[in-house]
């Protein structure tokens, strides 16, 4: 089953390495990252076993982190965004 | 001031516990249960670790993000300054390197000594093959004048998309001294796993690990991971911005 989420990460870099040359406009960068998130995904619940966690903690302080980085760049990248109204 | 009755009761009780060690697994710390809460608590501890990195590395993200936003051309004639091919393999190569890892933790928990002793072998002759390669393009950022500071250099470079614009080479400084910090903090992070994993290497080799106990490789191994996430990220943000003329 590891080999399987392996061969899958493998064909996913590919396929972003490869997709970066094709003109996409405004969806390069959403492609790349969303790619990027399927493929960190697969590695935090197969590989690093979080799927199958026995433990709700683990899956909780997965969850925090997520959200707490979330936070951090959605109010930072906000913040930015709105200024210079004028 | 302890007084000898105090010190007696003290040895007693030891005494009674050395009765009591047959009952449970030797590796069992004596502040658990059971090892399973043992197990639990140590990947708890990792886990809350490596939430503190998220957070560490997110400062960085969030940084570069901004400066993104900012420098969006700039920004793409410096990406397309570093070798995408060499970015791609580094990912490659740690995935692989995820591969053997968990790998090794199936092998501790099947009680396979020479895989898990191979598979950490071979993730640290990985990461060494990671660091040769970013070694690789950090002399061809130095060779091109591109490292950040006193000898930096970005003249007439064209914005890709924009024909006849050239790039700032101030802003173009800011994508390299994020190139520099976040692919150098990423590295540092591998170097420690090497380390970690060189010692994870001696301890199984020299057998400590079994299938009840096999926790340092475990949790070794969500480091590990952990590494390879975030270059996972690192790669389309910094190497293939605006490959796309």
């Amino acid at each position: 089953m590891y080999f399987g989420i392996w061969a899958t990460l493998l064909v996913c870099t590919y396929l972003t390495y490869k997709l970066a040359f094709i003109e996409l406009g405004r969806f390069n960068a959403a492609v790349a990252l969303g790619i990027a998130t399927f493929k960190a995904t697969l590695v935090a619940l197969f590989f690093m076993h979080v799927w199958h966690a026995r433990e709700k903690l683990t899956k909780l302080v997965v969850i925090a982190a997520l959200f707490f980085l979330l936070l951090l760049l959605g109010l930072t990248m906000s913040d930015y965004a709105t200024r210079l109204w004028s | 001031m302890h007084d000898n009755a105090n010190a007696n009761s003290l040895t007693a009780v030891h005494d009674h516990h050395g009765e009591a060690h047959a009952a449970h697994n030797p590796a069992l710390l004596h502040h658990f249960a059971e090892p399973q809460q043992q197990r639990d608590a140590a990947s708890l501890g990792m886990w809350v670790f490596l939430g503190t990195e998220v957070m560490f590395f997110g400062g960085l993200f969030c940084a570069y993000l901004v400066y993104r936003q900012w420098y969006f051309g700039d920004f793409g004639a410096a990406s397309k300054s570093i070798d995408a091919t060499l970015g791609a393999t580094n990912t490659a190569v740690l995935i692989c390197s995820s591969l053997t890892v968990v790998l090794a933790v199936w092998a501790a928990q099947t009680a396979r000594r020479t895989l898990l002793i191979s598979m950490l072998a071979i993730t640290m002759l990985l990461g060494l093959v990671f660091l040769g390669i970013k070694a690789v393009e950090y002399k061809d950022k130095f060779e091109e004048h591109h490292v950040p500071g006193a000898s930096f250099s970005f003249e007439n470079v064209p914005i890709p998309g924009h024909p006849g614009q050239f790039a700032n080479p101030r802003h173009a400084q800011m994508f390299f001294s994020l190139y520099f910090v976040m692919t150098g903090l990423h590295a540092l992070h591998m170097i420690i796993g090497l380390g970690i994993f060189l010692w994870l290497f001696i301890m199984a080799w020299k057998g400590r690990f079994t299938p009840e106990w096999h926790t340092p490789v475990e949790i070794g191994g969500l480091y590990w991971h952990f590494v390879d996430i975030v270059w996972i990220y690192l790669f389309p943000l910094l190497y293939l911005i605006d490959r796309h003329p």
